[in-house]
């Protein structure tokens, strides 16, 4: 389905993933975090670039490896993607919901 | 002469025996299967037993007796596997060269991985079902336990039967209506999940029964630690759920001789071709069941869907042939549902579990995502079948290895 975000119009999932990268920009990854109350801070973005690397790299992501990325631990994952931060940093960063969860 | 070893004789490698054994060329092979232990449990029974619906010798039988004539069984631990050699090290000191290794180690449980899981009160107010010690430890609990608050947790995806955890909680309910306390027990089901399931249509069917059962669910919940003296579990947000019993599914890992010879992911699992079985690294090792990657359930149906391709790819590699890529993902699943019933679930690595009949379309007589008695009976003959029928990799009528859309409500 298309969703207006950042006044675009973008092809997202029904729980909101976006399916094609090609169309994601930060001004999109910011809409995105502000929707789940969360304003990016350069923290943030070192996170979404390390998710976005791995991704290209075909690596599935899952909180363990996040844990043990030594970009992060999970304790600060947490604080900076509260609640469910997996599927949030995925969401913002405009990759598809890891399926660590099978 | 072709040396086949296998390491495992649980589900996978003892069915892997017997396939080898009728299909390879008698003249030309010799098949070796590996285990350290004397026992091969019947898995699913360990759901059944904490509720005293089976009893330990009813889900037991010794290796030995599994394990075909014209395969030899050697009861000592594979210490380590030297893919650069094509050998494996054993414990009894003796160097096993092989020229196809196939490697069915399966996953057990890590509670040390969560801080204060395996503590002070593991085996008192914590308790896991996953293991044949654990299930029995908890039928003990729960033949005299006066009721509170039942917590059923999952530690981290993946886990071997992902529906079991959700069985137990259904399970439970049933369990404490009959004893007459239901009122006494509160029951939550706390699971890093986004919902009861992980795949959508499923997770809603199965969110109903569980409104329909009382049964709080508390997702997104990633575990940090278990506290032993205020008997509450916390998770990384700050979240904390108390309980008075902990019944948990703790890490599930590969077998550490996987993470000894350097063949496994952070979790011990092989990384393994979805289609071929075949190890991504070293062609001549295969992998079956739990022990793989694979993005499907860690089940025993798997296990046997995979075997039938796993058999048909290794004829093909020992003739150099090209193998047929063909495993789908294939599981099929019975999730017990309390008070006598069950439901059917049947996917693959495209398809999700959807509403239908099975295993004959528009006849049935089992039906899918929908509860029924019959589909309860399907479980318990489940045992008689598993014994003398999956293990023995004699075909079950109707059921084919790949998944079947026919009888399916996409």
């Amino acid at each position: 389905m298309d969703k207006l975000i950042a006044g675009k119009t973008i092809s997202v999932t029904e729980e909101g993933f976006m399916t094609d990268f090609s169309q994601w920009d930060k001004s999109i990854a910011e809409a995105i975090a502000a929707e789940n109350d969360i304003s990016l801070t350069p923290r943030h973005w070192e996170v979404i670039d390390y998710i976005q690397n791995e991704f290209k790299n075909d690596i599935p992501l899952s909180i363990r490896k996040i844990g043990k990325s030594g970009v992060l631990d999970i304790k600060e994952f947490y604080q900076l993607f509260p609640m469910a931060p997996l599927k949030t940093a995925t969401k913002i960063a405009g990759i598809p919901k890891p399926v660590s969860c099978i | 002469m072709k040396k086949v070893v296998i390491i495992g004789a649980g589900t996978g490698g003892t069915m892997m025996a017997h396939h080898l054994r009728k299909d390879l060329d008698k003249s030309n092979r010799s098949v070796t299967i590996i285990d350290e232990r004397k026992e091969h449990y019947y898995q699913p029974g360990f759901l059944f037993l904490p509720f005293d619906q089976y009893k330990p010798e009813d889900i037991v039988k010794p290796i030995a007796d599994l394990i075909p004539e014209g395969v030899e069984f050697i009861n000592t631990a594979a210490s380590r596997i030297e893919a650069e050699k094509h050998q494996v090290l054993l414990q009894n000191g003796s160097t096993l060269p092989y020229d196809i290794l196939i490697v069915a180690t399966g996953t057990e449980v890590a509670p040390e991985e969560i801080d204060g899981m395996a503590g002070e009160e593991w085996g008192k107010s914590v308790f896991t079902f996953y293991t044949f010690e654990g299930s029995k430890a908890l039928r003990d609990k729960l033949r005299d336990w006066q009721g509170g608050k039942l917590v059923v947790h999952i530690t981290e995806m993946p886990i071997k039967c992902p529906v079991a955890p959700l069985e137990f909680a259904f399970l439970a309910d049933s369990f404490f209506k009959d004893k007459k306390m239901r009122d006494k027990v509160d029951i939550t089901y706390v699971t890093p999940l986004s919902g009861a399931f992980t795949k959508p249509k499923a997770t809603a069917t199965l969110e109903y029964l569980l409104k329909e059962k009382n049964i709080r669910i508390e997702p997104d919940f990633a575990i940090e630690s278990v506290d032993n003296e205020e008997k509450v579990i916390r998770d990384y947000g700050g979240r904390s759920v108390p309980f008075d019993l902990l019944v948990t599914v703790p890490t599930n890992k590969g077998r550490e001789v996987v993470e000894i010879s350097g063949l496994g992911d952070d979790l011990n699992f092989i990384p393994t071709d979805k289609g071929t079985l075949q190890s991504k690294k070293h062609p001549d090792i295969f992998v079956i069941g739990d022990a793989t990657n694979i993005p499907t359930s860690k089940a025993g149906s798997v296990v046997h869907f995979e075997a039938e391709i796993l058999t048909d790819n290794i004829l093909s590699y020992i003739k150099g042939k090209e193998m047929k890529k063909e495993f789908d993902g294939h599981a099929n699943c019975f999730i017990e549902t309390g008070e006598g019933k069950a439901l059917l679930i049947d996917f693959n690595y495209d398809h999700e579990p959807v509403t239908g009949t099975f295993p004959i379309a528009g006849i049935g007589p089992l039906r899918l995502l929908k509860e029924s008695r019959f589909n309860h009976f399907g479980k318990l003959a489940f045992r008689w079948i598993y014994w003398n029928m999956l293990l023995k990799a004699r075909p079950i009528p109707f059921v084919s290895a790949r998944m079947n859309l026919a009888g399916k409500d996409f």
